[in-house]
């Protein structure tokens, strides 16, 4: 019976013997990608959604910009070291020249503001600048388009765009962007720019209306040529160069120019997509971008994985040669005038959990990495000082942390037309700024967010104009300045606010009956239950009674726009670093309920509105910033919001990836990223060692286990039946 | 028999209606179609005009299940409920709210649910029926009793436990194969060997107990003790005798199952990175995309009801004594 039993064992330990034996010691068998793959200049990385729209008039988020912002070219882009942001030409000559003009149209200087009627911006390209092989684009021998009429078979037989093997491009030519415009007042494609662009640019609400009654005409599924349709405000002046009319001054459209809802279109991938039988097999303009960017997407699998190529044809950009102060110190400038991109191609990943995601950057598998809460004290510790810095495992791999202040902002609103809560009056006042000293956004920050973020003292986030630091920069009815930095102001502060406001201790001194207040909560699980409960305890070390009221996020949203909300928590991230975007979230006739605007508590203050009118058509000067600080005077005394925080990201980044440097305004930094592959194999193998003790253990105990029961068996079946 | 099926699918019908109506109504208690516009739209910018002009190109613009403007039957046709369900009966899908070909998503998608699904079953069904036969074999012994308690633990773990255990260990600890992921042909394999052994471990519980108690049963009746009285070892009776008629309530419980093998798991797909159906649908519920989450439970319902036309058609072939009528 044992020397069967050993026997066995011996044979268990020689078939995992042998698999040792025949496994490549420098392979690994938990590799997600192809081994040949393994040296080459690739980047690896994930996307946690499938992205909704890949069409630059419609895409509007930043899932989707990771990818479109790599593909497509506006004219203007941020430069990448540069802070403040600095918008810098992309596929432009020179920044634009703007023209200021009367009603009359007389041409008068930028800061005759009242004077302004329209505002006119002209935009030279760069010429020879080519568009990324595409069907589209691909011509015969005779100059037709070979894909512009494909017959019902040959759509039948299509499974994606590479079925078409032929390709072609073109010169980008200033026509493609004022296509691209037409595109964007077209109510067909639903281009959630088109209500803002609507107010500004002239004749876009006209060719709006214009292409509705040609669609009609036309009929579903055909294509409508909207080089066809003028639009007044957007003229092609040559070959190379439009123009753009707007209505007054209007300084951020340059900040719009550096996002992709302007990046040019071919009319050639409209006619093309828009060909009957296309949509169905999701071959699409929506899915397939056509850009002349330094990447285009060539495996479009949202549902599994993106692969965006170098884009053979890129016009060539070199990396900057200058930055801020310590960029060179920081190896950011080692590459200075080196020709973009500097990667072959980028693979990202669907993957949708945090804990496979997290695993598989740790065994190198991603190049770079989000931290999640899960995995939060693994990675990151917060020195004594209260910096944060890597723990030693991350260290010991060799991994760095970018960690930078989003231009964002989380707060808690009031509602301004609760007869309670909001209004202006000084009681009113005292209520909401004693619930903004008690409601203590430090704990808040350190218990839900793992300190990633920093108290916010009004509504600008650091890194945009307007935002004053240290002792000048707080918010006097919330913080004091002590020992060099701002401290809260104790409840007691609070409570005397409170008595003043007549509600002592929480009790309507007029009624005695207990003021209660009604929190809307976006609650999706039971995860939420301890943020809520903590939001319930701030109002309770005043005396004041939360009750919450948890809700999915649709009747949030109809509860804000009803205003029956009272308190709540929402918040915004920035399209451009200009305060405009967000002292418009405050500004009267922006008011949710009154206008579906972004204004969610409903404010209104006449001096604030009127200041805030000036300062949005101001260029940044010390004029500029005094009417901020006005602005910022005012809100702060009236408390519409307890000002929240700013989020703080996270980032981790392998040995092997470099020129990391966080660019909350600019997508398209793909171009910038250098990867050393040979390190990162080493690594990966290093660490990716296959086990194979634990193959033989469950082979041994299933040989273990079957050899008693064949033995009792063996017995069972030879024993008499008496 | 071809009757029978024709009548089933009469019956069918109803059914689907019935289903499909329950999903609207569900849906649209707890969502506006202004609601599936802003979420398509996103919240930042977007307009009145603009949630209009969605509704309309989306066909979300008519009331929902009943048009009091309309004469006639048009009280009922001229609805969104009727527009976007008469489609489904003959299996357009249509698109998506985000603009999506679902037909061509769900042709796209049931490959990886199926590649997961079909080894998952075909070894689910080995493992369970060699455990539960040897069971079946020991019964009535300490190790009969074991077994049994050792799969009551095993049905008491949660998937997920399953499925992040051996993530941890195979994975993480171990570098045995991918943690998640997915490609196309034979590049697949290594990324379903771990939901398939994950499903298969996570199946063993149920599965061995109600086949044990299918072979237990069959154990006990004449035909057995017969066989014994002639002098049959126990592994010709188990085999021989026991397996081939245990085999009836099985295939009949497999066929079942078969059809829905398409629509894939929610939970493993959506861990293990899988784009099959199952991920297909969460997708489609956490995105408030109506037109998924319609076509995936009109599809689930469909399939079910095959499955279960399809199970009464194999009681026929492998029982010859039921007859459908």
């Amino acid at each position: 019976m044992l020397s069967k039993l050993s026997g066995c064992l011996v044979i268990a330990g020689f078939a995992v013997g042998l698999v040792s034996v025949t496994t490549d010691s420098h392979s690994t068998w938990n590799n997600p990608y192809t081994s040949s793959d393994a040296n080459k200049n690739i980047l690896y990385s994930s996307f946690e959604e499938r992205p909704k729209h890949l069409d630059p008039v419609r895409s509007y988020s930043s899932d989707e910009y990771s990818f479109i912002a790599q593909i497509y070219e506006p004219p203007l882009q941020y430069h990448f070291l540069k802070r403040p942001y600095t918008l810098i030409p992309l596929t432009v000559v020179d920044m634009p020249t703007v023209n200021y003009f009367t009603d009359s149209g007389e041409e008068i200087d930028g800061r005759e503001t009242a004077r302004i009627a329209y505002s006119e911006y002209q935009f030279r390209i760069n010429p020879a600048i080519r568009y990324q092989p595409h069907p589209a684009l691909a011509r015969g021998a005779d100059g037709g388009y070979l894909y512009h009429a494909l017959s019902a078979d040959k759509i039948a037989a299509l499974h994606g765009l590479a079925d078409l093997t032929e390709q072609g491009t073109r010169e980008l030519i200033a026509e493609d962007y004022v296509y691209q415009i037409k595109r964007m007042a077209d109510p067909h494609l639903h281009s959630p720019l088109t209500g803002v662009m609507g107010e500004y640019i002239v004749g876009f609400a006209e060719l709006g209306s214009a292409l509705v009654s040609a669609r009609k005409a036309l009929g579903p599924g055909q294509y409508l040529d909207l080089r066809e349709y003028p639009l007044s405000g957007v003229q092609v002046v040559d070959r190379y160069t439009y123009r753009i009319r707007v209505r007054g001054k209007y300084p951020q459209f340059l900040y719009w120019q550096a996002m992709p809802f302007f990046a040019p279109m071919p009319w050639e991938a409209d006619l093309f997509y828009s060909q009957p039988g296309l949509e169905e097999k999701n071959i699409t303009l929506d899915w397939y971008p056509v850009g002349t960017g330094p990447f285009m997407l060539t495996e479009n699998n949202p549902n599994l994985r993106m692969v965006m190529e170098r884009n053979p044809y890129f016009h060539g950009e070199t990396y900057p040669t200058g930055g801020e102060d310590d960029d060179r110190e920081n190896g950011l400038l080692a590459d200075a005038g080196r020709p973009l991109p500097f990667i072959d191609r980028a693979v990202y990943s669907l993957e949708k959990e945090t804990i496979p995601r997290w695993n598989k950057f740790l065994q190198g598998y991603y190049d770079n990495s989000g931290i999640s809460s899960d995995s939060f004290d693994q990675a990151v510790q917060f020195n004594v000082q209260g910096e944060a810095a890597l723990t030693d495992e991350m260290r010991e791999r060799g991994m760095n942390l970018a960690t930078s202040v989003s231009a964002s902002i989380y707060y808690m609103g009031f509602n301004m037309r609760n007869p309670v809560l909001g209004g202006d009056s000084e009681p009113a006042r005292k209520l909401r700024r004693a619930i903004s000293i008690a409601v203590d956004f430090e704990e808040f920050i350190s218990i839900f967010t793992n300190g990633r973020g920093i108290p916010a003292q009004g509504p600008l986030p650091p890194e945009i104009f307007g935002y004053r630091s240290g002792r000048e920069g707080i918010n006097p009815y919330v913080y004091d300045w002590a020992d060099g930095k701002p401290r809260r102001k104790p409840v007691s502060e609070a409570a005397r606010l409170l008595v003043e406001a007549g509600y002592p201790n929480g009790v309507d001194a007029q009624t005695g009956n207990p003021l209660v207040i009604h929190f809307e909560a976006v609650a999706r699980g039971p995860d939420d239950k301890a943020r809520l409960n903590w939001i319930r305890k701030q109002f309770s070390k005043i005396g004041l009674q939360l009750v919450i009221r948890p809700t999915d996020y649709n009747r949030f949203r109809e509860k804000m726009l009803n205003g029956s909300a009272e308190v709540f928590m929402w918040g915004w991230n920035a399209d451009y670093p200009d305060p405009e975007n967000f002292f418009f979230l405050l500004y009267g006739p922006n008011s949710k309920v009154e206008a579906q605007g972004e204004n969610a508590s409903n404010y209104q203050n006449p001096e604030f509105d009127r200041l805030f009118e000036r300062m949005k058509n101001m260029d940044n000067s010390p004029q500029r910033q005094e009417i901020i600080d006005q602005m910022m005077t005012i809100i702060r005394r009236d408390a519409p919001w307890i000002w929240g925080f700013h989020p703080k990201s996270f980032a981790l980044f392998h040995s092997w990836y470099h020129n990391v440097k966080p660019n909350l305004m600019a997508n398209n930094t793909l171009k910038y990223t250098r990867l050393e592959p040979q390190l990162r194999e080493k690594r990966r193998t290093e660490w990716n060692q296959p086990v194979l003790w634990p193959l033989g253990l469950v082979g041994g105990v299933i040989v273990i286990s079957i050899i008693p029961a064949v033995v009792s068996f063996r017995n069972r079946e030879k024993r008499t039946a008496l | 028999m071809i009757a029978y099926i024709v009548r089933r699918i009469a019956y069918a019908v109803p059914i689907l209606v019935g289903v499909n109506l329950l999903t609207f109504v569900l849906f649209f208690v707890v969502n506006t179609p202004d609601n599936i516009a802003r979420s398509q739209l996103g919240d930042k910018r977007v307009t009145e005009e603009a949630i209009q002009s969605w509704k309309q190109a989306h066909g979300y613009d008519k009331p929902l299940l009943f048009n009091v403007e309309a004469q006639g039957s048009q009280k009922f046709t001229e609805t969104v409920f009727f527009d976007k369900s008469v489609r489904l009966f003959a299996f357009d899908f249509g698109r998506s709210d985000s603009g999506r070909d679902i037909g061509h998503d769900i042709s796209q998608r049931m490959w990886p649910s199926l590649a997961i699904a079909v080894p998952t079953l075909l070894l689910g069904l080995l493992v369970n029926i060699s455990f539960a036969l040897t069971i079946a074999l020991f019964r009535a012994t300490y190790f009969d009793l074991w077994a049994v308690v050792f799969c009551v633990v095993l049905l008491s773990v949660s998937t997920l436990f399953y499925i992040i255990g051996g993530q941890f260990l195979l994975s993480k600890m171990f570098h045995l194969v991918p943690i998640s992921g997915y490609d196309t042909g034979l590049d697949a394999t290594k990324f379903l060997i771990l939901p398939v052994i994950i499903g298969v471990i996570g199946g063993i519980g149920s599965g061995t107990r109600w086949y044990r108690t299918i072979f237990l049963e069959e154990i006990g009746k004449d035909y057995v003790r017969t066989a014994r009285a002639k002098g049959m070892s126990e592994v010709r009776v188990l085999f021989r005798h026991v397996l081939q008629n245990a085999l009836i309530p099985i295939l009949t419980g497999v066929v079942v199952i078969l059809p829905l093998l398409f629509m894939g798991s929610l939970i493993t797909e959506s861990f293990f990175g899988i784009p099959g159906l199952g991920s297909y649908t969460i997708d489609g519920i956490q995105r408030q995309d109506f037109a998924i989450v319609r076509s995936m439970v009109f599809l689930g319902s469909a399939l079910y009801i095959l499955g279960l036309l399809l199970t009464d058609i194999s009681y026929t072939m492998v029982d010859p004594r039921v007859r459908l009528s």
